[in-house]
C-alpha cells in the first residue's frame, strides 16, 4: 500500500549485536532509509513509510524471528504503526 | 488412537485474532450495575465516544508476549547493572560533573515515572473500552518498572556521591522540584481523556524522545553504561506508549467531530507544559554532559521541528493544527539552556546539585553551536562571573526567584525576539494578581484560573513561613530563613549544592580515581596522579 507522504518516519534501535541483522534487513527492504549512528543508538529515517519484513530479518539472522522481539531493543518510533506476523510498518498517511 | 492422531490440530490463531479475543472476548457487559455508575469520569469533559470497539492497538501485545518480552528486558538490564556495580562503573564516567546530572534525574524525573504509574492505573480502571484498558494497565506496570529500575541503578551512585539519598522526601519539598511535581499532578487531576492526551500524546509522543534519545546517548558517550541501559530499556516500553498516544488521538478525532476542539486545546496546553518541563534537559545536555553528542537546539530541530512537523502534517487531515505556542519554542531554542544554567548558578546555594561556570573549551563549543546567541548574550555574562570568582567576590542570589503560577519555573525566560527583556505576564482573578512566565502559561491560567490559583508555590510558601521544620522559631534573633528553608527541603548547605570546585564530590572523585573532577580545569587536589614526565614534574616543583 503506497503512501503519498514523504514526511520522515523513524525507528531507533539500540546499537548491539541483536539489532545488526534487523538494521541490515531494513536497509535491504527500504532503499531510501538513512541510517544515523549515535553513541549506543542507531536512528533510521525513511520518507513516508518504513517496513520491517520478518522473512528478510530471518535471512540475515539465520533463525526464526517473531517481529515482536523488536520490542526488546527498540528505543523509539515515529509514524503510524501496523503490525502483523509478517510485517512491522511505520507510515505517515498525509503528505 | 490412530483416529485421534489423524485429527488436525486446531488452527493457530493469528496475532489479530489472538489480540481480539483478549480485548473483546474477555470483556463483558455489566448486568446488575449501570455503566455510568461503573465508569464515573468519562462524561464530564464533554468527549463523545460512540463505539469503543473501534479502538485499535496496533501492537496487539497479548499478555503472554508482554510478560515474555518484559522479562527479557529486565534480565538484560539487570545483567548490565550488576556488571556496572561489580566493576566500580560509577568511577568510569567522564568526570564528577556528569554525576550532577544524575541528581537531577533521580530527584526530578524518577518520581514522574511513579506518578505516571498511578495515572495509568486510574485509566485502566476508568475507561469503558477493553482495548485501551489493557493498554493502560500494561503501561501502568511499565511505569512502575521504570521507577524501580532507575532507583536501583542510581543507588550505586548514591553510595559514593551526595544529593541522591533523600529523593522521595525532596520531591515533595524542594522548591524547584515543584516544577515536575506540579506538572504531573495537574495531569492526574484532569479527566481521563485530558490525562491520556497530556501524557501519552503531548508528553510521550511529541517530547520524551528528547530525554531518552539524545540525552541517554550522551550518557553512553560519557561512559555511564548503567544509566543508558535503564534509559533505553524504559524507552523500549515508551515506543509502545507513544503508539498508544497517537492511537488515542486518532480514536478521539474519528469518534466525533465535537472532540476536535477539545483535543486541540489539550494539545496546545500540554505541549507547552511538557516543553517547559523538558527545557531542563536543555541544560542537562549543554552543560552537564562533559562530552557532548549534540546541542539542545539541534535536538529540538530533529525531534520537534522535523519529527513533530511530520506528525502534525499527518494529523492535519483531522483538522488538528500544530501546537499554538510551538513558534515560541523555536524562537527560544538558542537561549533556554543558557538562561536556565545562569539561574541555577546564581541560586546554587539553594539547589541540591553543584554548579560551575563553563570552561573555555565549553564556551568555544557553545559559540560554534549557538552562533547567533552565545557570544552576544551569554559569554559576556559568564566571563563577568568568572572575573568575580577570580576576584574572590563570586556572584550569588541571596533571595529566591519569582515563580510562574502555572509551570512553577522561576520567571527566567525572555521575550521572544528580545533576549534582554524578561518575559512577565499577569492575570487578575477575584481581585488578586497572578504572575506567569510566558504567553503559553498565561493561556493555560486564563482558561482554568480556578485550578491554578490553588498552586502550591514553594517560594511563596517559604516567604509565608510554611517551610520550616517543627520547633524553628522565626522570631529568634539569629533566625536565617534561607538556612531553615533548606533544612526543611532536605538540602545540606555546602554539601549537596553550592560550588562544584571544593565540593565533597569533586574532592572525593580525585581521591578515589586519581583523575580530575573537571576534565577541563585540571586537578583541584594533589590526589590526581601527575602524568607529566618526571623531568617536567621536577622542573615545575623547582620553579
Amino acid at each position: 500500500m503506497a503512501t503519498t507522504s514523504t514526511q520522515p518516519v523513524f525507528i531507533a534501535l539500540q546499537a548491539n549485536n541483536d539489532t545488526l541483522p534487523i538494521i541490515e534487513a531494513i536497509r535491504q527492504d527500504n532503499p531510501q532509509a538513512v541510517v544515523h549512528d549515535y553513541p549506543a543508538m542507531v536512528k533510521i529515517d525513511c520518507p513516508g513509510r518504513l517496513v520491517i519484513r520478518r522473512e528478510t530479518v530471518e535471512e540475515h539472522l539465520g533463525r526464526a524471528f517473531d517481529l515482536r522481539e523488536i520490542q526488546v531493543n527498540m528505543i523509539s518510533i515515529a509514524g503510524n504503526v501496523d503490525e502483523s506476523e509478517d510485517e512491522f510498518t511505520l507510515e505517515w498517511k498525509s503528505a | 488412537m490412530a483416529a485421534e492422531g489423524n485429527a488436525k490440530p486446531a488452527k493457530k490463531l493469528s496475532l489479530k485474532e489472538n489480540y481480539a479475543l483478549l480485548t473483546r472476548g474477555l470483556g463483558w457487559e455489566p448486568s446488575y450495575e449501570k455503566k455510568e455508575d461503573i465508569f464515573r469520569y468519562i462524561h464530564f469533559e464533554g468527549v463523545k465516544i460512540h463505539d469503543w470497539d473501534k479502538w485499535e492497538d496496533p501492537f496487539r501485545l497479548t499478555m503472554d508476549a508482554y510478560w515474555k518480552y518484559q522479562g527479557e528486558k529486565e534480565r538484560k538490564l539487570y545483567a548490565i547493572v550488576d556488571a556496572f556495580q561489580q566493576h566500580n562503573g560509577q568511577f568510569n564516567v567522564t568526570d564528577a560533573r556528569y554525576v550532577q546530572a544524575l541528581k537531577v534525574f533521580i530527584n526530578g524525573i524518577t518520581e514522574l515515572e511513579y506518578d505516571s504509574h498511578r495515572g495509568f492505573n486510574i485509566l485502566a480502571r476508568e475507561f469503558p473500552g477493553v482495548g485501551p484498558r489493557i493498554a493502560a494497565q500494561m503501561q501502568s506496570l511499565d511505569e512502575l518498572r521504570h521507577a524501580t529500575t532507575q532507583i536501583h541503578t542510581i543507588s550505586q551512585y548514591a553510595k559514593y556521591f551526595t544529593g541522591m539519598n533523600e529523593f522521595p522526601y525532596q520531591f515533595d519539598r524542594v522548591w524547584y522540584l515543584s516544577i515536575p511535581k506540579s506538572f504531573f499532578e495537574d495531569a492526574v487531576t484532569s479527566g481521563p481523556f485530558e490525562f491520556i492526551v497530556a501524557i501519552s500524546f503531548a508528553f510521550e509522543y511529541v517530547l520524551t524522545n528528547l530525554a531518552f534519545m539524545p540525552w541517554m546517548s550522551g550518557a553512553a558517550f560519557n561512559g555511564d553504561m548503567a544509566t543508558v541501559s535503564f534509559g533505553f530499556s524504559a524507552q523500549s516500553d515508551e515506543a509502545r506508549h507513544m503508539t498508544l498516544g497517537i492511537e488515542v488521538i486518532k480514536f478521539l478525532l474519528e469518534q466525533d467531530p465535537g472532540n476536535v476542539p477539545l483535543v486541540q486545546k489539550w494539545i496546545d496546553k500540554w505541549f507547552w507544559r511538557g516543553y517547559r518541563l523538558l527545557s531542563l534537559l536543555a541544560t542537562m545536555m549543554d552543560y552537564m554532559l562533559p562530552k557532548r553528542v549534540m546541542a539542545w537546539n539541534e535536538a529540538w530541530e530533529i525531534y520537534y521541528e522535523q519529527n513533530g512537523g511530520a506528525l502534525f502534517a499527518d494529523l492535519a487531515r483531522y483538522g488538528i493544527k500544530p501546537p499554538k505556542r510551538a513558534p515560541e519554542t523555536i524562537a527560544e531554542k538558542g537561549h533556554v539552556a543558557h538562561q536556565m544554567w545562569s539561574v541555577f548558578y546564581a541560586n546554587r546555594d539553594a539547589v541540591g546539585f553543584q554548579m560551575w561556570l563553563p570552561s573555555d573549551e565549553e564556551m568555544a563549543w557553545m559559540s560554534e553551536k549557538y552562533p547567533d546567541t552565545f557570544d552576544q548574550y551569554y559569554r559576556p555574562r559568564y566571563e563577568y562571573w568568572k572575573a568575580q570568582e577570580a576576584a574572590g567576590t563570586p556572584f550569588r542570589n541571596t533571595t529566591l526567584p519569582q515563580l510562574c503560577q502555572v509551570c512553577q519555573w522561576p520567571c527566567l525566560f525572555t521575550e521572544s525576539g528580545d533576549p534582554t527583556t524578561l518575559s512577565l505576564r499577569e492575570s487578575e482573578y477575584r481581585g488578586q494578581t497572578f504572575h506567569m512566565c510566558s504567553d503559553g502559561c498565561k493561556d493555560i491560567f486564563d482558561d482554568t484560573p480556578e485550578k491554578y490559583v490553588h498552586a502550591w508555590l514553594p517560594v511563596h510558601q517559604i516567604y509565608q513561613g510554611n517551610c520550616f521544620l517543627p520547633g524553628v522559631d522565626p522570631t529568634a534573633p539569629d533566625f536565617n530563613p534561607m538556612v531553615e528553608a533548606l533544612r526543611y527541603m532536605g538540602i545540606k548547605p555546602g554539601v549537596d549544592g553550592g560550588d562544584f570546585k571544593g565540593s565533597a564530590d569533586a574532592t572525593n572523585w580525585e581521591k578515589w580515581t586519581s583523575r580530575p573532577a573537571n576534565i577541563h580545569e585540571g586537578a583541584y587536589t594533589d590526589a590526581v596522579r601527575d602524568t607529566a614526565s618526571p623531568a617536567d614534574v621536577g622542573a615545575r616543583k623547582a620553579g
